[in-house]
């Protein structure tokens, strides 16, 4: 009994011993040069404006974001008149929509992205399937589990209703009269809808090619509203201005020990910034890194569909809806297609993160501490290869890599 | 005398300085047949910007070689990945000076640039390392 007692004390001396080491205080190490480099790499004040769009001659008119604006909370455009972009898009949840998969008329494929600082990335959704925000804003509203709708109803709503009418005209010109039902049925789209595409090939391509035309153009006023959708200051950014500024008070103001023992983490021993790299704090790149397949959902294919997707798009930077004749388009020209992108999805911005939860591609992670944990494991991959290495961090690591992760939360300015 | 002693001494040492900075700034290929430099309109070559480098290719006496076919792959071995993008030569500028478009690198870290080259009978692949 008494040998019993003595190692039951045993026992708790040592449990206390442990998790006393374990959860022991730390001071954060003095940031040195490199480290420096990396935080003002990292730092809101290191983001350029938004990258020209050479195929959006619109992007960046006042007037085009204002067409874009009306439109992006129009839910006219849809089949069943009910859904708009903010529906998935909702400007409350930093233009997410809080689900696992974004629901339409039906349940989309993937997690919704939000829409802020888009207007950064040579790829749109998290397989890159679209090569503009103006090809992008087009898709969902043929997508029958988001808007349902097909082109010849859209670009027939958008140029007879007064306002967008006069918007489309003062900016594209007078857009082609659709009203002749012979020449241009009241439904049509190319696509997997056989009844919406039979109509499609029934027209002329002349005819086809107008209808394509006043539909780009709806995309890249839609585009150019949502360029206009950037990330604000976060207290991260006021915590790196402190350190640059080498002021110790501020920085013990801005940001608390474990925010800072979080950070050296998340440029240090985590690797976080081997993809979550630069002022929006990604690469803007695909990588695998073996996140489960959604319950009852196959593996995803990510990049390697979706770039095949992209090559064959009609709207993407080399077809003839860019508005640059020149065909500026480097990232598709030089696009890579090897096997390697199989399973492999585009890196997120890191910016409003806690915002923006269900995470991961499909939703799939509920939350930051549940991302982290995946990552320090680094599971193998259901279908290529895991890019990502087990990273060994200890409870207390991981909940100060979250707090810093936190730290990240700012309101895009709308 | 002196002086005409020192001045050699002096000249030496540049010519040693010359040609080590030549030898760094450009790699022999695996089997020797080729000596390949680059210069990159990206200066300093930064994370996630799309740009072009001219290669500048030449045989073991130096002299530049035309007509090559060069094809480029790469990647970041401590990662076991290759580029992110596919980067191609588009076109000889000038003798022995390739115009190669479509790089960017996504991460920071030592990356290599493989770049295989045929010229006439030869075939050899030079090895760039690229420290980010």
């Amino acid at each position: 009994m008494r040998r019993m007692r003595q190692l039951l004390l045993l026992l708790l001396i040592g449990t206390a011993g442990y998790f006393g080491w374990m959860y022991r205080p730390v001071s954060p190490h003095p940031w040195s040069e490199a480290d420096l480099d990396t935080l003002r790499s990292l730092w809101f004040e290191s983001l350029p404006a938004p990258p020209e769009d050479l195929s959006n001659a619109v992007a960046d008119d006042g007037r085009a974001a204002l067409m874009g604006n009306r439109l992006f909370f129009d839910t006219r455009m849809s089949a069943n008149g009910e859904v708009s972009c903010a529906s998935c898009h909702d400007p409350d949840l930093e233009f997410t929509d809080g689900r696992h998969k974004g629901r339409g008329i039906g349940e989309s494929k993937r997690n919704t992205r939000s829409v802020v600082a888009s207007a950064y990335s040579p790829w749109l959704y998290w397989d890159g399937r679209r090569d503009s925000l103006w090809s992008q804003a087009l898709s969902p509203l043929e997508d029958p589990n988001e808007h349902g709708s097909n082109r010849m109803h859209i670009v027939r709503f958008v140029t007879t209703e007064p306002t967008y009418k006069s918007m489309y005209a003062a900016l594209f010109g007078p857009a082609p009269d659709f009203a002749d039902s012979n020449r241009y049925p009241s439904a049509a789209a190319p696509g997997n809808n056989e009844e919406l595409a039979r109509a499609w090939r029934q027209m002329s391509q002349q005819d086809r090619q107008s209808v394509n035309r006043v539909f780009a153009n709806i995309g890249k006023a839609i585009a150019a509203y949502e360029r206009t959708l950037l990330p604000e200051r976060s207290r991260f950014d006021d915590y790196v201005r402190a350190v640059i500024d080498d002021d110790r008070q501020r920085q013990q103001a801005v940001f608390s020990n474990d925010e800072v023992l979080g950070l050296q983490l998340f440029i240090g021993a985590a690797r976080c910034t081997e993809c979550h790299n630069g002022p929006l704090l990604t690469n803007d790149e695909f990588h695998n890194t073996a996140v489960l397949a959604f319950p009852g959902d196959l593996p995803d294919r990510g990049r390697i569909d979706g770039v095949r997707e992209v090559i064959e798009n009609e709207f993407n930077c080399l077809g003839e809806y860019s508005d640059d004749p020149q065909h500026r388009c480097p990232e598709l020209t030089f696009v890579r297609t090897d096997p390697e992108l199989v399973g492999a999805i585009r890196t997120p911005s890191l910016r409003n993160l806690a915002r923006t939860g269900p995470f991961m591609h499909k939703g799939q992670i509920d939350s930051l501490a549940g991302v982290l944990e995946h990552y320090n494991r680094a599971p193998d991959a259901m279908i290529g290869h895991n890019e990502a290495k087990p990273l060994g961090l200890s409870r207390p690591q991981l909940r100060r890599l979250e707090a810093f992760l936190e730290t990240l939360a700012a309101p895009s300015s709308r | 005398m002196a002086s005409w002693r020192r001045c050699l001494f002096v000249a030496a040492m540049m010519m040693v300085v010359v040609a080590s900075a030549d030898e760094s700034n450009s790699w022999l290929s695996r089997s020797g047949h080729f000596r390949v430099s680059y210069e990159s309109d990206l200066q300093p070559i930064v994370i996630n910007r799309m740009h072009s480098w001219v290669l500048i290719v030449a045989d073991g006496d130096g002299v530049p070689v035309t007509g090559a076919t060069l094809s480029i792959a790469g990647g970041m071995p401590a990662h076991d990945h290759g580029l992110p993008t596919s980067p191609q030569v588009t076109r000889e500028l000038g003798p022995g000076r390739y115009l190669l478009e479509g790089l960017r690198f996504h991460m920071n870290g030592e990356w290599q640039i493989e770049i295989a080259i045929e010229a006439g009978e030869l075939r050899d692949v030079a090895v760039i390392p690229l420290q980010l």
